[in-house]
């Protein structure tokens, strides 16, 4: 009998084309998303090296990172996609990639557009020059963030040289509380963890937890795997993916649906694998998370305060978390609910999905933003935002004076230009609250939907359970 | 790529923990910045004030340090976005090494992408170089040799480091990634014959306008 094998190993024996020695395979690379701002470099690049795009067939295009998210928006409105968007699409058409322009009905966010359009499957390999290529491993396919110059190499070569992960296994199990959502799971789990402890490893989420949770939430987990340093996050496929998967536009049909679920059934951990490292969390522990400071492990609960400084042990960390809280004009030790908001942006390829604006409206409803808070909503991709205007959800914003605005990742990394102005303090259901992530000055606290709208209504930093 | 294998220079203490990618290069600025600039923006937020002139506090500002080659910092360096921008960014400032107790992994994996040498050494190692090259110091060159995978200090003491002999020879022989790949062309075709039929649905590719486009 074969030895027992983590659902990591049977994905990645897959793949391998060649060892290349000391512990680097090379691996065919079965899904490539291309976006605006990595992507058109890495095209333009290709040609300018005198290579050819291998299987130009494997990949996809479509712009995010630069576009404006603006009503009325066109592929040139902002500076940065006038020449990086445009650039996408020549150079796409150049190589014959299918690519989905500003306008076209499958444009979004590359980690949401991916899954929504079956493009993503269970047991594929797939990159994408983007950190949070992670996402994709919600479907139970090996994903992960590669370098500029790797993007240009999968093109050349269909292929990535890489080093075999260590293996490591994060079991959550009980209910998650009434108002609790997968953002805050995952943001308590980088407090818990810190943001360094999933370097070198490949994680897999699993538990009653998490096989109890939509694709949608498991995507949120996902994606957040990179904000502990894990380059790859990924749940086993069970009936849930396959129900998420059947009929979408680019999954298998008819024979080939047949054969691939056949094959998907197989991937799973077997029972004696043994993990380099194993967590165990306690879903029923969990309240609300909200960050306070400049890194995603600065995470507390909303009915907690943010911590004393003598309570961080580790002279590094505390200083850090000095400047994080001088940068945020917070003070260690005092309440975080209460602190006056003066932005809401709910949106990104972490929160930016039907079921997250689902959540955000149903705070929004029959509600109105406080006086002074500018509150944007930016659906994760045009398929997002036709599902929530059929469902009347624009207008449930609108009328609470929320902004509904055009697919983009806008104001999660702002190289649209979208910024976040110097010392506003914005709850953001993105993935980053790194200093100047959102705009030069720009003070993040990363939330979840129902609590970045929460905080939206109050005019200030809320639990989202007791509005 | 430029071959990279031994470095005679100025090493600069930049003590700090989870040094990130923008940090390093600005999510706002890198769109619009080419990759031969890239060095004008590198550690912005740290190495200008609001107004555009220089925080003379910020190591490499000062004068002893302006030109290193070799950087030191604090754990989790480049931790964050998959931005490659952060090692050309360091490119452009003329740093070829960077020693540090941790990496964010895909910027560790960037710097052999152009040259340049991550270096992890413990946490009192680092402490221990930084102390020699600190601004009380005279002598603040240090010595690399790719080769035999050793550091030597101003005080004249080697440290040994690891490095992967792949990225090792890679980094010696100045060797281009998609060059040595192509060289298992065979492989990889030969690996997608049998793959179209063992996971024909990988294969099916509707979003082709032009359905011959695979054949
Ligand atoms: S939404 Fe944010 S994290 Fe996601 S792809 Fe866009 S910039 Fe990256």
């Amino acid at each position: 009998m074969d030895a027992p094998r983590t659902l990591v190993d049977k994905i990645w024996d897959q793949h391998v084309i060649a060892d290349l020695g000391d512990g680097v395979d090379l691996l065919h690379v079965d899904r490539h998303l291309l976006h605006d701002l990595s992507g058109a470099r890495a095209l333009a690049e290709v040609r300018d090296k005198g290579h050819k795009v291998h299987s130009p067939q494997l990949t996809i295009s479509t712009p995010d990172h630069t576009i404006s998210t603006a009503t009325g928006r066109r592929e040139d409105s902002t500076e940065n996609s006038r020449k990086l968007a445009t650039l996408l699409r020549t150079q796409s058409d150049v190589h014959g990639i299918a690519h989905f322009p500003v306008g076209d009905p499958r444009q979004g966010i590359v980690h949401v557009v991916g899954p929504e359009l079956g493009f993503t499957l269970p047991g594929c390999l797939l990159v994408c020059g983007d950190s949070h290529t992670s996402t994709h491993g919600a479907l139970g396919a090996l994903a992960w963030g590669i370098g500029s110059s790797e993007v240009v190499h999968v093109l050349a070569t269909q292929t990535v040289r890489q080093r075999r992960p260590k293996r490591m296994r994060i079991n959550v199990n009980g209910n998650l509380g009434p108002g609790v959502t997968a953002k805050d799971l995952i943001l308590h789990i980088i407090g818990r963890l810190g943001v360094d402890a999933g370097t070198g490893y490949a994680v897999e989420y699993a538990g009653n937890t998490i096989t109890g949770l939509s694709i949608e939430e498991r995507m949120t987990i996902c994606n957040l795997s990179i904000e502990f340093g894990a380059r790859m996050g990924l749940i086993a496929p069970d009936a849930t993916t396959l129900a998420y998967l059947q009929g979408k536009a680019f999954a298998p049909k008819a024979a080939d649906w047949d054969a691939a679920t056949a094959a998907w059934a197989e991937l799973a951990t077997d029972p004696d694998a043994v993990f380099d490292h194993e967590e165990q969390i306690n879903a029923a522990d969990i309240a609300p998370q909200i960050t306070w400071g400049t890194s995603p492990e600065h995470t507390v609960a909303i009915d907690q305060k943010i911590p004393a400084l003598a309570q961080i042990v580790d002279p590094i960390k505390r200083s850090l978390a000095e400047a994080a809280l001088s940068y945020q004009g917070l003070s260690a030790g005092s309440s975080i609910a209460g602190t006056p908001v003066d932005w809401v942006f709910v949106g990104s390829c972490t929160n930016g999905r039907l079921s997250d604006l689902e959540a955000a409206a149903e705070i929004a409803k029959g509600r109105q933003v406080a006086k002074g808070v500018t509150a944007r909503i930016v659906p994760g991709s045009m398929a997002v935002k036709k599902a929530a205007e059929e469902k009347g959800l624009d207008r449930i914003f609108t009328a609470a004076g929320f902004e509904w605005r055009e697919p983009g990742c806008a104001q999660c990394v702002s190289t649209n230009g979208e910024y976040v102005p110097p010392g506003a303090r914005c709850v953001s259901t993105s993935n980053r609250n790194f200093v100047g992530r959102q705009g030069p000055g720009a003070r993040t606290h990363l939330a979840s939907p129902a609590m970045a709208a929460a905080a939206a209504i109050a005019g200030h930093i809320t639990d989202s359970r007791k509005i | 790529m430029e071959k990279l294998q031994q470095i005679d220079g100025v090493a600069a203490p930049l003590m700090r923990a989870n040094i990130d990618t923008d940090i390093i290069t600005p999510g706002k600025r890198i769109a619009t910045t080419e990759r031969e600039k890239m060095g004008e923006i590198a550690f912005e937020p740290l190495r200008f004030n609001d107004d555009g002139s220089e925080n003379p506090d910020f190591v490499l500002n000062q004068d002893r340090y302006r030109d290193a080659q070799v950087l030191i910092t604090g754990p989790n360096f480049g931790c964050g976005s998959s931005r490659e921008t952060a090692v050309w960014a360091l490119r452009g400032l003329g740093i070829r090494c960077v020693i540090g107790e941790s990496f964010g992994d895909i910027f560790y994996n960037n710097c052999f992408q152009n040259s340049v040498l991550p270096v992890r050494l413990s946490a009192e190692e680092i402490a221990e170089l930084a102390t020699e090259v600190g601004p009380d110091r005279n002598n603040l060159s240090v010595q690399i040799d790719v080769a035999a995978k050793t550091i030597t200090a101003p005080s004249g003491r080697v440290m040994h480091f690891e490095l992967a002999p792949d990225r090792q020879q890679a980094l010696l022989q100045g060797l281009d990634d998609i060059a040595q790949t192509l060289q298992h062309a065979e492989a990889i075709a030969k690996f997608q014959a049998n793959d179209r039929t063992s996971r024909s649905w990988i294969h099916a590719t509707p979003w082709q306008s032009n359905p011959s486009a695979e054949a």
